[in-house]
């Protein structure tokens, strides 16, 4: 049985996160401490509200670096919505800018779209050779909610490196829904509010570890 | 492809107990709300949501005891709503596990109070809950018709709805739940004046709900501007069911899940 830790570092949603990872069958617990977050078989860092705010409660408890230690050892993390989005190297709300842990290069910006917040199931556009998507019909909905996304990957491409999987959901324009790179995966969905599609995911991703 | 017009049945809760009645099938407890969530779950609701109907605020421990039980064998977004009159009150449902919290009279007496859970909590999981209905003859007119109301609708506060709505958006609210309490059990239908109005200056999601008693009442609803679409006694009496509001929905053209 895997062994997950869920980041706990004063965001929101760490309890349906929590039951998400029990019920596809992993060994979960909640903690900010850096010893279990370092030794557990999967990360995962949640995150709910303001970019700001996520990145303040992360850097409360040293956050970006479990996450960049785990990564410099190819131990997996996953990142959920804003725990998405503070591993790109900024984010702008309200026209302030924030200094995000900078896994990815990009900006996570404001949607531009008629009704935002993006609200509700949608689809995604998963590239081919994704894991996380395995066994999922393509026309698959999962749930989100965020007035911000990284509207533009900004990672250039190198023969050197195998470069990341980026699946793409559509809400007004074109948004970065989930990347898999190496041990770094994240959603800007939350497969833990996503029903059997999200519990599909997450086995998927345990699978991977 | 597009984001999915939402489904969403709300359940009255007093005490820990769905109150209203319940006409499920096979459930071994139709009264016990946690059942009667994942019995929606199973139906195909796209969100759940709790409507607090507890008076007394001592009893209102088995709301929490609820929310949280729900959200651990639900997973699918949970709103509640009903008697949050602070920021404390927001924190302790979201710690229970809501992912959305509905303020709606306290926010009339104070209405900083939706600002400052929005920049607490984030935007993502406030929602302004309007009780709207058009101002009675006699009473104080509001430019849009509309006034918003409280105590279940008895009493008129001479706001108007509409610009109500608006100024929620304003404070930072991430959606509005629209109730016309005209409409409200009379199952003839959505106002679909009052949605097409809130529409017009809100660009949040708008949840049209009150009225409901028929599929065909859904895509009007819709077209009129409405993001997600609730009712209550409809789906608990078993006389629409949530996959037939849905089939109805896909005939008229409208994406849901």
């Amino acid at each position: 049985m895997s062994r997950i830790v869920v980041l706990d570092y004063g965001s929101g949603n760490l309890r349906s996160a929590e039951r998400a990872l029990q019920r596809v069958g992993a060994d979960v617990e909640v903690t900010s401490d850096h010893r279990a977050a370092m030794e557990a078989d999967g990360l995962v860092v949640p995150g709910v509200g303001a970019y700001a705010a996520c990145m303040e409660g992360l850097n409360a408890v040293r956050g970006g670096r479990i996450i960049g230690r785990r990564l410099a050892g190819g131990r997996p993390v996953l990142g959920i919505c804003v725990g998405m989005q503070i591993l790109f190297d900024r984010g702008i709300e309200h026209g302030q800018l924030t200094e995000g842990c900078g896994e990815w290069p990009g900006t996570v910006e404001r949607l531009q779209a008629d009704v935002v917040p993006h609200m509700g199931w949608n689809t995604v556009r998963a590239p081919e050779g994704t894991r996380l998507f395995a066994g999922l019909d393509a026309d698959i909905r999962f749930y989100f909610v965020h007035s911000y996304g990284v509207q533009k990957w900004e990672l250039e491409p190198s023969d050197r490196i195998r470069p990341p999987l980026v699946t793409w959901a559509e809400h007004g324009g074109e948004f970065v829904a989930a990347v898999e790179n190496g041990p770094l995966s994240a959603t800007q969905f939350h497969p833990e509010k996503s029903g059997d599609a999200g519990a599909t995911l997450l086995r998927n991703w345990l699978d991977t570890l | 492809m597009s984001v999915a017009v939402r489904v969403i049945p709300c359940l009255d809760v007093d005490r820990g107990r769905v109150v209203k009645g319940v006409n499920f099938t096979n459930l071994v407890d139709a009264g016990d709300p946690v059942e009667l969530a994942r019995a929606y779950d199973a139906e195909g609701a796209d969100e759940l949501t709790f409507l607090d109907v507890t008076a007394s605020s001592s009893d209102r421990e088995t709301t929490f005891d609820v929310v949280r039980r729900t959200a651990e064998q639900v997973f699918i977004p949970l709103t509640v709503g009903g008697g949050v009159r602070s920021t404390d009150d927001v924190n302790r449902l979201l710690r229970a596990g809501a992912d959305k919290v509905g303020v709606n009279t306290a926010a009339i007496a104070r209405p900083e109070l939706l600002g400052e859970c929005s920049q607490r909590f984030g935007a993502q999981c406030i929602v302004l809950s309007v009780d709207a209905r058009r101002v009675p003859a006699g009473g104080r007119p509001t430019p849009s018709g509309f006034e918003v109301t409280t105590h279940g609708g008895r009493t008129g506060t001479g706001i108007d709805a509409v610009e109500w709505a608006a100024r929620g958006q304003e404070l930072g609210v991430g959606e509005i739940l629209l109730n016309s309490m005209d409409a409200d059990g009379t199952r003839t239908g959505f106002d679909l004046d009052l949605i097409t109005r809130v529409r017009a200056v809100v660009d949040v999601p708008l949840i049209a709900s009150g009225g409901a008693g028929a599929t065909e009442h859904f895509p009007p609803a819709v077209a009129a501007g409405a993001d997600a679409v609730l009712a209550a006694s409809v789906f608990h009496f078993g006389q629409l069911r949530i996959g037939e509001v849905k089939d109805e929905l896909r005939a008229a053209g409208v994406e849901i899940r």
